[in-house]
């Protein structure tokens, strides 16, 4: 076989490609690599070298309430956004062009809103004698006490995390067939038992990638629990700010920072599994 | 009696495109009756129609009599066979078969032993417990037909369900298909734009354009007596020669072809009152001479264009003085020696293979 030669043209273009394909894992280590390291390396050295900040993590009663609060709260939220986001998917894919268009704009617009003129346009509607409260005040239903709980954290997290949990579960919907569904109601199933025989489990595999995305974005939630919690909702990523800023315990931020890294890696890494053996089933 | 099916009047329109322009048709029972047309001629949507997919515009579908326009598709009992097959990919093979009988809530013995029937019936014993993505489009053509006979519907429908195959599958697919009628007694509604397919499988073709039914008969009469130029274009292959100077004489046609006289068997005179004219004769009926027959009529020369090589036939393209192209088919030594390109030949018909349509 005669080879090609090589001309300076397509080095130069292989030099390029190959620049960009470092390139980002150049950056990766540089920022975030390094630093990591850097942060794992106080949480054993600050303020003096030892596991001590992580036996102070796992046996304090106060982190182990903080940790714990930050469970439910994800928890929680995700279990309030993922049938939302279902919803919401569902009518987006098959609902006529009217109303997907409408549901389009929705999941988009708040995409351009910052986190933190969410939060504050929830603490105007949640606080006490706030709007919800002048609404249920109107309504008779009296004053309703939902600034700076657990509540207002979670409808500010359900509001952060539904777009982003419409995405991957309407991009698996779209790749549905309607001829499959026509076939089930051609074979005699009733509407209702389409869904719930098809297409529910032909959509799973995007529920599944939406949950594992929700509940990690929400482990790392920082600005809505601390502006709608008001210091009350304290969780993980909250307390890692109060450690390194205002009591200046660094080597303990370091290490509650390590923990959080690792559950969510294990939760990636799980939800991976999961992933893999839906693919298995569905093959 | 009435019929099994009836198609009483049907329109449908899309915004302002009219895909079925009134549409009526009887299908008997247990008949093999086959839709075919190019694409948008409206062979599909009237499928759909039936399935219960797509509602008519104004119209009416009868089953031995009784209106079921308004029926639910879930509850008119008719197994469907999709383009692409559209099987449940989360599902293995039997328990796609399965499908419509847990939602009938069959027994399961019941279930088992239909569903083990049905897998013989196809051939797919072994894949059972396969799941769809795991089999070769043949098979995933039988999972599909074993899913839609296996409730015993008393109508299949087939929405050009062998055109994802290639040839070899096809042809062999469509024996099964013919042998299933043969074994079910269902009445089976096949739709393709395939015309060899329609004329291998069908008891009756009906032949869409543009939204209507042009012709609806058994494929040999079609293919002998199609009654119009759409139709005799469209199945097989046919010469069409532009005439003029046409005139009835006892009984007969009698025009020309350029300066060549012709005639021919004319069914309806009326189409004689001086509208433009073809004659249709196919390929298989012209005999080609090197020396000019001792005829005055259904004679033409033919100056010799193309030979096409099919083992026991060939095909021979040229064309007549006009210019028209012609094309016969003949045995492979019909002439002896070969014709060469370029040679001038005669071809001749009997009166009775040409057939006058509105040009």
């Amino acid at each position: 076989m005669m080879r090609a030669h090589p001309i300076p043209v397509r080095r130069f273009a292989a030099t390029g490609s190959l620049v960009m394909l470092w390139a980002w894992p150049v950056i990766l280590v540089l920022a975030y690599v390094l630093p990591f390291a850097g942060v794992t390396l106080w949480s054993v050295t600050r303020p003096e070298f030892g596991f001590e900040n992580y036996v102070r993590i796992f046996t304090g009663a106060d982190f182990q309430a903080i940790f714990l609060r930050t469970f439910w709260v994800c928890l929680l939220s995700t279990a309030i956004t993922i049938p939302i986001a279902y919803l919401l998917a569902y009518y987006w894919v098959m609902g006529g062009a009217r109303r997907s268009r409408l549901i389009e704009i929705c999941i988009f617009i708040p995409f351009w809103i910052s986190v933190l003129v969410r939060a504050f346009g929830w603490v105007v509607i949640l606080r006490n004698n706030g709007l919800a409260s002048d609404v249920t005040n109107a309504l008779g239903f009296g004053e309703l006490s939902t600034g700076r709980n657990v509540w207002s954290v979670i409808t500010g997290m359900v509001h952060f995390m539904v777009p982003f949990a419409v995405l991957p579960m309407a991009s698996v919907m779209r790749k549905i067939d309607r001829r499959v569904l026509l076939a089930a109601l051609g074979l005699g199933c009733r509407p209702l038992g389409v869904f719930w025989r098809i297409y529910l489990p032909m959509s799973l595999p995007g529920v599944c990638s939406a949950l594992a995305m929700t509940f990690i974005f929400s482990l790392g939630f920082f600005v809505t629990p601390m502006i709608l919690g008001g210091g009350r909702v304290v969780m993980t990523a909250e307390s890692v700010f109060v450690q390194m800023f205002q009591t200046a315990n660094w080597g303990l931020g370091a290490a509650l920072g390590v923990v959080l890294l690792v559950v969510v890696f294990a939760i990636l890494w799980l939800s991976q599994r999961v992933m893999r053996i839906e693919q298995l089933m569905s093959r | 009696m009435p019929a099994h099916i009836s198609i009483r009047k049907a329109c449908k329109a899309f915004g302002s495109f009219e895909a079925l322009k009134n549409v009526s048709l009887d299908i008997e029972k247990g008949e093999f009756l086959t839709f075919l047309g190019p694409s948008g001629s409206g062979k599909s949507t009237l499928l759909n129609a039936i399935a219960g997919f797509e509602p008519l515009s104004s119209g009416a579908i009868l089953r031995n009599g009784e209106d079921i326009s308004a029926t639910p598709a879930d509850k008119r009992n008719f197994g469907m066979v999709f383009q692409g097959y559209a099987l449940f990919p989360h599902l293995t093979v039997a328990e796609n078969i399965a499908f419509s009988l847990r939602v009938r809530k069959v027994a399961r013995a019941e279930v088992e032993q239909r569903v083990s029937r049905m897998v013989d019936l196809v051939g797919l014993r072994g894949h059972e417990h396969k799941r769809p993505s795991a089999l070769s489009g043949g098979q995933q053509q039988r999972v599909a037909l074993a899913r839609a006979l296996v409730f015993e519907p008393e109508l299949l429908l087939l929405d050009e369900p062998l055109s994802a195959l290639d040839k070899n599958l096809r042809e062999q697919l469509q024996d099964e298909l013919v042998a299933i009628h043969r074994k079910t007694g269902t009445t089976f509604l096949f739709v393709t734009h395939d015309q060899m397919e329609a004329m291998a499988m069908s008891d009756r073709i009906a032949i869409f354009d543009h939204g209507r039914i042009v012709q609806l008969d058994r494929p040999s009469v079609l293919y002998d007596e199609p009654n119009s130029r759409f139709v005799a274009e469209f199945l097989g292959t046919m010469n069409t020669l532009p005439v003029s100077r046409q005139r009835a004489v006892a009984g007969e046609f009698h025009a020309h072809v350029g300066e060549f006289g012709v005639r021919a068997v004319f069914p309806d005179a009326e189409q004689l009152a001086g509208a433009p004219a073809v004659l249709a004769i196919r390929p298989e009926k012209l005999t080609l001479c090197r020396d000019r027959p001792k005829t005055d009529h259904n004679l033409l020369p033919m100056t010799i264009d193309g030979i096409i090589f099919q083992g026991g036939t060939t095909i021979v393209k040229g064309s007549a003085p006009e210019g028209t192209g012609l094309t016969v088919t003949t045995a492979r030594d019909a002439l002896g020696m070969p014709p060469a390109r370029g040679e001038q030949l005669w071809v001749h018909w009997g009166h009775l293979d040409g057939r006058v349509l509105a040009g």
